[in-house]
């Protein structure tokens, strides 16, 4: 014992230095907040570091659950996303003329699904009866025709396209005014080109002619289909014309379905007089 | 005896209300902050006992810490400059009975000394007190600065205030 007090008055001045320090630095973690903080901060980032090691084995465990967690969020996200969700707001593009009233209105779609490989092509655009689009309807595109529509539903309708075995569209020379009708051509596979028959043999087909519509069908006379490009016989007394269309059905994205305010009087008179005859 | 008591407890009212209502309000931003409060520890007696040399220490910290809001910081400061003090002091000088109350102060040391014993003494003192108000070692090239800095300050403060009162030695 008397060793003992010896020893600490020998080194008082630094037990003496301890226990103030202590006291002081006891002091300074009671009373200052900050100290106070960042002293639990320093005591909890070691356990913090434990536990982050451990979470890093812990989590391959959970991959499996946490993976069915993420596609189910991404397919709500998706769900939400703009290009998943449809427009209900038509346009409907026509010029308000006192003098000229208007035949025809534009009403503009978009193509959801396209086909230009099968024999009988069709698309689908969404738009449909909800949207005042009928069965019957010509649609165009803003370098030509694409086709007819077929069938129509609430918010869709499928288009028969050009570019099919049965669609047959009046179109004419535009120099000549002489008119046949555009058929894809059943032999051909080709989407670009077009056939336009029952020229009559007599016409004088230049390379390069411009094709438009004639207006005795669903389309406006005068818009542009294509340009000819090889002209042949194909019978006695009618020339087959091969035509490089406008339009590029591969990338063609937004449509105009045109509604003819008088195609229902039309096709009822014309109707009525097949019946007469 | 009791001229040196009047002395001292006439420096600590000094030097703390000075600390406290003066320097406390100057600084070079916060890069360099003087503490010359610290004079008053430096000039104790020399034979002063050692207990009574930590608590000293340790309650003039504790005074400026009630005033600066940072309890414990000046005091534990205080606390390492006390230690280093009576190191410093047994190391240099040869303590004679009859010089047990004198005060190291230029008049009574040589002023070489007293210079060292300054630097030294603050040093310690800042270096300790920042890092603990600093609390990490985080940035501690910037801590460095403060106390280099401040170091600098108060040192050239305790400096004046020791000429300012200086008088010719009795040695």
């Amino acid at each position: 014992m008397r060793n003992l007090w010896i020893f600490i008055s020998k080194f008082s001045n630094f037990f003496l230095f301890i226990l103030f320090f202590c006291l002081s630095v006891i002091l300074i973690i009671r009373n200052n907040g900050f100290q106070r903080a960042s002293a639990l901060n320093s005591s909890n980032a070691f356990i913090g570091n434990v536990y982050q090691k451990i979470d890093n084995f812990t989590q391959y465990l959970n991959l499996k659950q946490t993976n069915r967690f993420l596609s189910e969020e991404n397919a709500y996200l998706r769900s939400q996303l703009k290009t998943s969700q449809y427009n209900d707001l038509v346009e409907q593009d026509s010029v308000l003329d006192t003098l000229g009233h208007t035949q025809y209105t534009y009403i503009v779609a978009r193509i959801i699904s396209n086909s230009i490989h099968q024999k009988n092509n069709y698309l689908t655009i969404n738009r449909g009866s909800n949207q005042g689009i009928e069965k019957g309807m010509g649609v165009i595109s803003s370098h030509g025709i694409v086709g007819i529509v077929l069938n129509v539903s609430p918010h869709f309708a499928t288009i028969q396209s050009l570019l099919h075995a049965d669609t047959r569209i009046s179109a004419s020379l535009a120099n000549s005014n002489a008119y046949g009708s555009l058929v894809w051509g059943t032999e051909n596979y080709n989407s670009q080109m077009a056939v336009l028959r029952d020229i009559p043999n007599h016409i004088k087909v230049k390379p390069g002619e411009d094709v438009v519509t004639s207006g005795f069908s669903l389309f406006p006379p005068g818009i542009s289909v294509g340009k000819v490009t090889k002209t042949g016989k194909s019978g006695d007394s009618f020339l087959d014309i091969e035509i490089k269309l406008n339009n590029d059905f591969n990338t063609i994205q937004y449509v105009y379905v045109i509604k003819d305010k008088f195609a229902a009087e039309k096709q009822k008179l014309e109707g009525d007089s097949v019946i007469n005859e | 005896m009791s001229r040196v008591l009047l002395f001292n407890i006439i420096r600590f009212i000094v030097l703390i209300t000075m600390q406290v209502f003066l320097f406390k309000n100057m600084g070079y931003y916060n890069l360099a902050t003087p503490f010359p409060y610290v004079l008053f520890l430096l000039m104790l007696p020399l034979g002063i006992p050692k207990w009574l040399l930590f608590l000293i220490s340790f309650f003039t910290g504790l005074t400026v810490d009630v005033f600066y809001d940072t309890l414990g910081v000046n005091a534990a400061a205080c606390v390492a400059l006390a230690a280093i003090r009576t190191t410093f002091i047994s190391i240099t000088i040869q303590l004679e009975n009859h010089e047990t109350f004198a005060t190291p102060s230029i008049s009574e040391m040589s002023f070489r000394w007293f210079f060292i014993y300054n630097l030294v003494l603050v040093f310690v003192h800042h270096f300790v007190l920042f890092l603990l108000e600093a609390f990490t070692f985080n940035n501690l090239h910037y801590t460095l600065i403060r106390v280099i800095l401040s170091c600098i300050f108060t040192i050239l403060l305790i400096l004046l205030f020791s000429l300012l009162f200086y008088r010719k030695s009795r040695r």
